[in-house]
């Protein structure tokens, strides 16, 4: 057993593994953050901006629901070499992680731009209404019950969001960057040693667990629409 | 208080457009209870709706004390609406917040400090009855208690005037008449001037003081309760006020009266003494009495005997009491 243990994180394996594992958390979590950071308003304006919504403009809603939808239907690793000169400009570099981070954010944006707003959708009209009639102002309306009362339904979006760009990290090989998926496609790919690709997959499904249903867990506790909360 | 002047809603709809609101001219003085009855699809919400603006007429005016609403700025509306509190049907409570968090969400917008808004949030609540549930999610509560916070959040901006949009059709009678007590309280403890929209003429009866009948978006009749209750003059104010009496008439051949108490005459027992006098016997079809303003109202439906003289009779002796009475035609 323990041999098996040794076979797999001896030999300076382990740290490896470890330090991988921490990369891959650091990209996902601040890609999805930054993605969050901007989706959330132009999900709020994708949502307001509606017809129905709470300060209907048409076009506005057709250009920005536009350049969501094209940059959406762009396979991510199409659009991480078309943005390259982009990077270069605001990274100041087109490889490694931080560059990396830039890809996953410019492709994470339009998604989590769709799900926020999906979300606030789901907002009862009547709720809206009710906050109407008491005279809110639209800030007062996003800040004070929009987004508060969408949070449930926020967060099960950010557990998607946090999980699908964990799928897209491995993209990182592409351009010289760190973490699991890169050990596991460099390892099993080029240097034919399929444990450490199975030990890193490994590895990533228990982080997808984990992202998943922490997240999850929290909406339901934080959803007071339960009756046993 | 409030003044419609040929209020007009038209919706755009695909090939076409709906009238939802024709030409209604209504007042509404400080310190009624005025009801705006009307069957479904009537129109009833987009009129209320009207009221604060949350639908803009078409045409006509809308004004709040002598205001017109229209011709305010967004920000001089929004402050307006502080003034005109509005409750719903399906209650429409913060549901990610507790009771005492939802009634203090119109004092946070319009910048009531913490401390003072949860103090007053606190005081409203035991108004209504829920002192003891503070800290409890909208899905904890029963509905007529999500309601009853409901009215203490409008309450929490001293508005002059709550709209009521439904508020008590989604309970059963019980919670029914003591939401309507609620009203009542509040619109003579606290002067507040309460519109109140309805399909049931139940709701009418027991805390309106005026009421405006609705039909297919037009007002057909506006007047106090009483003269309204005692003597429906249009189709609908009859369909609303006597559900019942247009199937009772329809199977009938014989002549039916429909007589009406207004409170003097409940104490005295009206049917045995008129037996007793005109000699005849009368067959009760259908009675419905209830309290209207702390006085019992009522009305009976009588099928009336064969013969012509104990019918005059019987017409004599409604007519000494001042007993209001009007013959129901079969074809109605
Ligand atoms: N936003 C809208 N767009 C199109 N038509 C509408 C809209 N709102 C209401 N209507 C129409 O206007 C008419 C009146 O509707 P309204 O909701 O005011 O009726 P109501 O009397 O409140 O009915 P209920 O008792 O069922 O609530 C209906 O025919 C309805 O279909
Ligand atoms: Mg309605």
């Amino acid at each position: 057993m323990s041999e098996f243990f040794t076979s797999i994180f001896g030999g300076g394996m382990g740290s490896m593994y470890l330090e991988a594992f921490i990369t891959t958390i650091k990209i996902t979590v601040i890609s999805t953050a930054i993605s969050y950071v901007v989706g959330i308003p132009l999900g709020v304006l994708l949502y307001g901006t509606s017809s129905g919504g709470i300060f209907p403009n048409k076009v506005l809603n057709s250009v920005i629901g536009f350049i969501v939808n094209m940059i959406r239907s762009i396979p991510f690793i199409i659009l991480l070499v078309m943005i390259q000169p982009i990077s270069k400009i605001v990274i100041g570099t087109k490889i490694g992680d931080d560059a990396f981070i830039f890809y996953l954010v410019v492709a994470a944006i339009p998604f989590v731009a769709r799900m926020v707003e999906s979300s606030l959708k789901e907002v009862d009209a009547g709720v809206i209404e009710a906050a109407n009639a008491m005279g809110s102002n639209n800030f007062q309306l996003i800040t004070k019950v929009l987004i508060p009362e969408a949070k449930p339904s926020l967060l099960v979006g950010g557990a998607i969001a946090l999980t699908t760009i964990l799928g897209y990290t491995p993209m990182t090989y592409l351009v010289a960057g760190g973490g699991l998926g890169q050990l596991a496609i460099q390892y099993g790919l080029y240097r034919f040693q399929p444990k450490v690709m199975y030990v890193s997959s490994i590895l990533l499904i228990i982080l997808v667990q984990i992202f998943q249903e922490g997240l999850s867990f929290l909406a339901k506790k934080l959803d007071k629409r339960a009756k046993n909360s | 208080m409030i003044e419609l002047q040929n209020v007009c809603k038209t919706f755009p709809v695909s090939g076409g457009s709906v009238e939802a609101v024709k030409d209604v001219s209504l007042k509404i003085e400080k310190g009624d209870i005025f009801g705006i009855i009307g069957l479904s699809g009537a129109g009833k919400s987009t009129l209320v709706r009207c009221m604060n603006l949350l639908e803009r007429p078409t045409s006509g005016k809308v004004l709040f004390r002598g205001v017109d609403m229209a011709s305010l700025s967004k920000k001089e509306l929004l402050e307006k609406r502080h003034s005109i509190s509005m409750i719903f049907q399906s209650f429409n409570l913060l549901e990610q917040r507790t009771a005492l968090k939802n009634v203090c969400y119109p004092m946070e917008i319009t910048g009531v400090p913490k401390k003072e808004a949860v103090a007053k949030a606190k005081q409203l609540l035991e108004l209504v009855d829920l002192g003891d549930r503070l800290g409890s999610y909208p899905s904890q509560l029963s509905g007529g208690q999500k309601q009853r916070v409901a009215i203490a959040r409008a309450l929490a901006t001293d508005p002059e005037v709550l709209l009521c949009d439904e508020a008590t059709s989604a309970l059963d009678p019980k919670t029914t008449r003591s939401i309507l007590q609620l009203l009542q309280d509040i619109n003579r403890d606290m002067g507040v001037t309460i519109v109140v929209i309805t399909h049931e003429m139940k709701v009418v009866e027991q805390i309106c003081n005026k009421v405006a009948v609705l039909d297919n978006g037009s007002v057909v009749e506006t007047g106090p309760v009483k003269d309204i209750f005692l003597s429906p003059k249009s189709q609908m104010a009859k369909t609303l006020i006597l559900p019942q009496n247009n199937e009772i008439t329809k199977n009938m051949s014989q002549r039916i009266i429909r007589i009406v108490f207004d409170g003097q005459e409940s104490s005295e027992p009206v049917i045995s003494s008129l037996s007793l006098e005109c000699h005849t016997a009368v067959s009760i079809m259908g009675a419905d009495t209830k309290n209207i303003g702390g006085k019992a109202y009522g009305e009976m439906l009588l099928q009336l005997p064969d013969d012509e003289v104990s019918v005059s009779r019987i017409f004599k002796y409604l007519e000494d009491r001042k007993i209001g009475f009007e013959e129901v035609s079969e074809d109605e």
